[in-house]
């Protein structure tokens, strides 16, 4: 089971970035810092620590940086400053071949859009990871049918994505990453695009390869209610800064601030009304 | 007027130079004519030497596969046809292996150049506007030294084809890529795909439809050129259109001038058959 731990990363966007992380660290905000050298803070030092083998939610609303910190964990990003650690060993060491390698057996992701190639089948999408390991068709097609039907999707093998539907195409997603076998996987607002009804299924489906695989799941959403139901931690960052890190029950019940707090009050609110 | 004391005049020196290099690296530029001849030569064998029927095979056999429409087989008939009944065949097929040597050099500098466009944005200020250039400048002006330095004939009119036929190629294959989804090329790295495989197996094939569109162009414009080649010792359909102004012969020139717009459609409509055929192949995602 793999450990990530992030250390004190941030992540400037624009030229004038020595400028503008400097006054990161006397504590400028995010507007001042935006108007002062043109630059915007993605990552504003931020550290965690995700344990092996749970799903890890990250969360906050557009702009907090989510997408950027997780891109940072197989450095489709890389960090202004800060260093992140998988199993102790630095990914910002990693030559060009050896992170390719890195990306390729250790970390998979699922992408907010699926991002998936329409010129390719089902199965050609799914085995992807394995086919850029070197494997052949033949060798790599076993693989891949066996985890087009653990997502529900055996019959649809040789279809094109645009054949299918949101649900589905996610659904292929998910099982590109695992597929892939590697120990952690990457969520960028997976399950965003999809409706209430297939969300809560695709929910429950990570819940199950949670208990089955003991991979390491870092999830990024906007929706509490998501990530209370299937964090075993929850991160929150605003403005590239992290808010508060905790189980769902601690974020629940100790807010560590308004912010934290104005979250859980309006999902305590949409929780009345559903029963009046 | 404008004042003398401004006047600067670059002809000298381009001049000297052009010398030089004809002077010096003849050699040079003669190999790499005779190597170009030869190619040209035995397309031009292959295409005069088939039988008549054979081309039509060929041709009616592209026009389905990029089609699949029997309209478009059946009007590619009835069109080559008619080249042939005006007698223009072997002038047609001399234009032709012209063409597609043209349109294969083109190709062959005009993707790769497009794809390092796409990937390098220096390169794409700094190419962009020789682009232009190589679009607006009168043919006629590197007609010139293309003769100096590769003899007159076949050779500078396919030189000169390439060099105002490939920009659109070159815009059009650096435009398909670089409008490849972000988030496919994103997710294809995310899993470990190096710069060839994401190229190879991932951004060419979605930048095809564009590509095809830009090959269709380079086509259409190599087309344009045939007459003016002809002006430099190029045979085939643009000496007959020539001819036929030379000699106030309307008909004659007007026949030739229909075999080249005829040539124009037949492969208008197959290289547009097959750019469609790769666009529905990714279901117009």
């Amino acid at each position: 089971m793999t450990e990530i731990k992030i250390r004190n990363v941030s992540k400037i966007f624009g030229g004038n970035w020595k400028s503008a992380l400097a006054m990161t660290q006397q504590g400028a905000d995010k507007g001042e810092i935006l108007a002062k050298t043109g630059c915007s803070v993605g990552l504003d030092n931020v550290s965690l620590d995700i344990a092996g083998g749970r799903i890890f939610v990250i969360m906050g609303l557009s702009g907090s940086g989510k997408s950027t910190l997780v891109r940072h964990i197989n450095r489709l990003i890389e960090p202004t400053s800060g260093e992140i650690l998988v199993d102790g060993s630095n990914v910002l060491d990693l030559k060009p071949k050896d992170l390719r390698d890195f990306r390729n057996r250790r970390v998979s992701m699922v992408f907010q859009n699926f991002g998936l190639m329409p010129h390719r089948t089902v199965l050609q999408n799914v085995v992807y990871g394995q086919r850029v390991r070197g494997l052949t068709k033949d060798d790599a097609k076993p693989i891949g049918m066996k985890w087009i039907e653990t997502v529900g999707l055996a019959g649809y093998e040789n279809k094109l994505p645009h054949q299918l539907s949101g649900g589905m195409k996610q659904r292929v997603g998910l099982a590109r990453a695992l597929a892939a076998d590697t120990d952690v996987i990457l969520m960028d607002e997976a399950f965003s695009a999809l409706d209430p009804l297939i969300r809560a299924d695709m929910q429950d489906q990570l819940l199950q390869l949670e208990k089955n695989l003991h991979k390491t799941i870092v999830f990024i959403t906007h929706d509490l209610d998501e990530a209370l139901r299937i964090g075993a931690q929850i991160a929150i960052l605003k403005d590239g800064k992290l808010v508060q890190v905790g189980t769902p029950s601690e974020i629940l019940n100790s807010p560590a601030n308004d912010y934290v707090a104005r979250f859980v009050q309006r999902r305590a609110g949409a929780g009345e009304s559903q029963h009046a | 007027m404008f004042p003398e004391a401004f006047h600067i005049s670059i002809r000298g020196p381009i001049n000297d130079f052009v010398q030089s290099l004809v002077v010096n690296y003849g050699f040079v530029f003669k190999a790499i004519s005779q190597t170009l001849l030869q190619a040209i030569l035995f397309v031009e064998w292959i295409l005069r030497g088939l039988p008549w029927w054979a081309v039509f095979i060929i041709f009616l056999a592209l026009a389905w596969f990029a089609s699949k429409k029997i309209a478009l087989v059946v009007t590619v008939a009835v069109m080559l046809f008619a080249v042939g009944a005006l007698g223009l065949w072997d002038l047609t097929m001399q234009t032709l292996a012209l063409m597609l040597i043209a349109s294969l050099i083109s190709v062959a500098i005009g993707v790769p150049m497009g794809i390092w466009l796409a990937k390098s944005e220096l390169m794409r200020r700094i190419t962009l506007p020789v682009l232009d250039v190589m679009q607006t400048m009168p043919s006629f002006v590197y007609l010139i030294p293309a003769i100096m330095l590769f003899g007159l004939g076949k050779v500078p009119a396919v030189l000169a084809t390439i060099i105002y036929a490939v920009p659109p190629l070159i815009r059009l294959t650096d435009l398909g890529i670089r409008q490849v989804d972000s988030e496919v090329v994103e997710a294809a790295t995310a899993f470990g795909g190096s710069p060839p495989q994401i190229l190879f197996g991932v951004e060419l094939p979605l930048a095809t439809p564009t590509i095809m569109a830009g090959l269709n162009q380079t086509i259409m414009m190599a087309l344009s050129m045939v007459v003016v080649a002809s002006m430099i010792g190029a045979r085939g359909l643009g000496e007959q259109v020539l001819n036929g102004i030379q000699t106030l012969d309307v008909g004659k020139g007007l026949e030739a001038g229909l075999g080249i717009v005829i040539l124009a459609i037949v492969l208008d409509r197959i290289t547009q058959g097959f750019g469609q055929m790769s666009r529905k192949e990714r279901g117009n995602d």
